[in-house]
């Protein structure tokens, strides 16, 4: 039992040995007035320690996430002749984020023990426990989440859109959209070989708000009296500028 | 040109805001409404979250009233007294409504009263208001002039009587305040400065001149509407300051134009629009509720955000 355990460890060790590099072309995303949503470049390289390595059939998996938020979904259904909110199931935890890009469709190059253990897939970066008994299908929601928020381009799945060339140098570009969530954007890259993940490394991304658009925050959140007096100044002066304008035209 | 939001987190079209708020700024300038209840319902459709969409629309109807009213003051269509009546029961009503709207809220449901408020009122409004206006303009067609109808009823029975010379109404204070008491219970609930209730209201349960009516209800709306803003500043955090000025711009100058449109028109054309117009916004809402959605599933930002 115990030789048998070395010999395990002996065999697992020489996969284990390929290390991951890993660049972004920003490290920062500055949501400013006129941000329109950003591209990114994902890019690294493998280090192989053996010759084996080298030539073995690898594929890249690389995943941006964005900041977990609570959502509710709702299901309409009809009643008394009119469509209302009939269901509704909260769901603790979804990313307000998530591309995955991958070198060959994914489940050619993913196990689902892997995903499970790595939560790399849409569905496992979803968090839902506890949807109420009076709700009859639970998973309903999380599709229906997972099908608007793909509409919306905020989770994207892009097969074949990673590049590895001679199994070291990789790339990927992963574009963000203009309707972010202020965070930090986790990015990670797995290894994988054998339908298993055999090394992978994280680095984030930080998305904030910049310039007009913090001070603007900002002050909403630390001065709300002060904020809804300026937004009420700006309105009468607006309204007063635009009369007298007016006025100046036809006299 | 992309505009990124920064309360609404959503980038958006800036031309785009320009445009809604030029249109409803001219509805506004025409009718004497706010235009809530037709911005609303559209800045939800552009993607707007409808928690800023409602709050920052408030501060948004404060720019247009005030340009409005400024326009009908030198014009001598505003009844200060009369809309001080009003203005005083609209916020003893704007009160009770959010007393009564978070009652609402723990019962749940609360969204589907508001829609279901909203088709009510503005159907019952908009086609009482099409029916007479449009009798009022056969009539005309009819027998040249028209018959003016100055009947007392037992509205003039009543105490407390004030004079209210710019409207040419000798009338008790009761009904106002009545009539602002309510506006204000149902402008709170249903999120909206209450214009397009007011305006019926004075036309006909109060009995005032319609030309004296558009300034006097925008008078009034510039209080609530501020009141309303403040509210969601201080409490929700929720008005977006750079939405707010790109719809406003749009809405001044929207309002100026309306205003010189409404006055080249006879009241009977202007009260069939604005009817019509009730009534479009009234069978949209209807037909959401009644017609199958195509997604059946909603999304909506749960837990303690």
């Amino acid at each position: 039992m115990w030789r048998l355990m070395i010999l395990c460890l002996a065999l697992a060790l020489p996969a284990k040995a390929q290390d991951l590099v890993l660049g972004l072309s920003e490290s920062e995303v500055a949501i400013t007035t006129t941000f329109d949503g950003s591209d990114i470049l994902v890019f690294g390289a493998i280090k192989h320690e053996s010759i084996e390595g080298a030539q073995a059939d690898l594929d890249i998996i690389v995943t941006v996430e964005g900041p977990k938020q609570p959502v509710t979904v709702y299901q309409k259904a009809r009643r008394l002749g009119i469509w209302v909110n009939a269901a509704e199931v909260e769901v603790d935890e979804a990313p307000s984020f998530y591309a995955i890009s991958t070198t060959r469709p994914i489940w050619d190059i993913l196990s689902a023990t892997d995903d499970q253990r790595n939560q790399i897939t849409l569905s496992r970066a979803i968090r839902s426990v506890g949807a109420p008994e009076t709700v009859q299908d639970p998973a309903a929601f999380t599709a229906a989440l997972m099908r608007i928020r793909q509409n919306e381009g905020l989770y994207q799945l892009r097969e074949g859109n990673a590049t590895l060339i001679d199994n070291t140098l990789f790339n990927t570009e992963v574009s963000l959209p203009a309707n972010l969530v202020e965070g930090a954007y986790k990015v990670s890259v797995y290894l994988t070989q054998d339908k298993a993940v055999i090394s992978s490394f994280s680095s984030s991304i930080d998305v904030r708000k910049a310039g007009l658009e913090r001070l603007l925050y900002n002050l909403a959140h630390d001065q709300p009296y002060l904020y809804g007096i300026v937004a009420l100044a700006i309105a009468i002066a607006a309204g007063w500028g635009a009369s007298a304008v007016f006025r100046l035209f036809q006299s | 040109m992309q505009i990124y939001l920064p309360i609404a987190e959503v980038s958006v079209n800036a031309f785009l805001l320009l445009g809604l708020g030029g249109i409803v700024g001219i509805l506004s300038g025409m009718f004497g409404v706010g235009g809530g209840f037709l911005m609303t319902p559209l800045l939800f459709f552009i993607g707007i979250p409808p928690a800023v969409a409602v709050a920052t629309e408030a501060n948004q109807i404060v720019a247009s009233s005030f340009s409005g009213v400024l326009a009908h003051l030198r014009r001598k269509s505003v009844d200060l007294r009369m809309g001080t009546v009003l203005l005083i029961g609209g916020l003893v009503g704007a009160g009770m409504g959010v007393v009564l709207f978070n009652y609402l809220k723990s019962l749940g449901q609360v969204d589907l009263l508001v829609k279901l408020c909203y088709v009510v009122f503005l159907g019952v409004i908009g086609s009482l208001m099409f029916v007479e206006s449009l009798n009022a303009i056969r009539r005309t067609k009819r027998a040249g002039a028209p018959p003016k109808r100055k009947n007392h009823t037992w509205i003039h029975a009543l105490p407390f009587k004030m004079k209210f010379r710019v409207s040419g109404l000798y009338i008790s204070v009761i009904p106002p305040l009545i009539v602002g008491v309510t506006v204000g219970v149902l402008a709170a609930i249903m999120g909206v400065g209450g214009g397009f209730i007011m305006v019926p209201a004075m036309i006909y349960l109060l009995g005032m001149p319609t030309k004296v009516v558009v300034g006097t209800s925008l008078f009034q709306i510039i209080f609530v509407t501020a009141f309303t803003t403040m509210l969601h500043a201080v409490t929700n955090q929720t008005v977006d300051m750079v939405l707010a000025v790109l719809l406003l711009v749009g809405g001044v100058i929207g309002a100026q134009i309306g205003t010189r449109i409404g006055a080249k028109m006879k009241a009977e054309q202007l009260r069939i629009l604005l009817a019509i117009m009730v009534l479009a916004v009234c069978g949209k809402l209807a037909l959401d509720l009644l017609i199958m959605p195509s997604e059946l599933y909603s999304i909506g930002t749960g837990g303690g955000h």
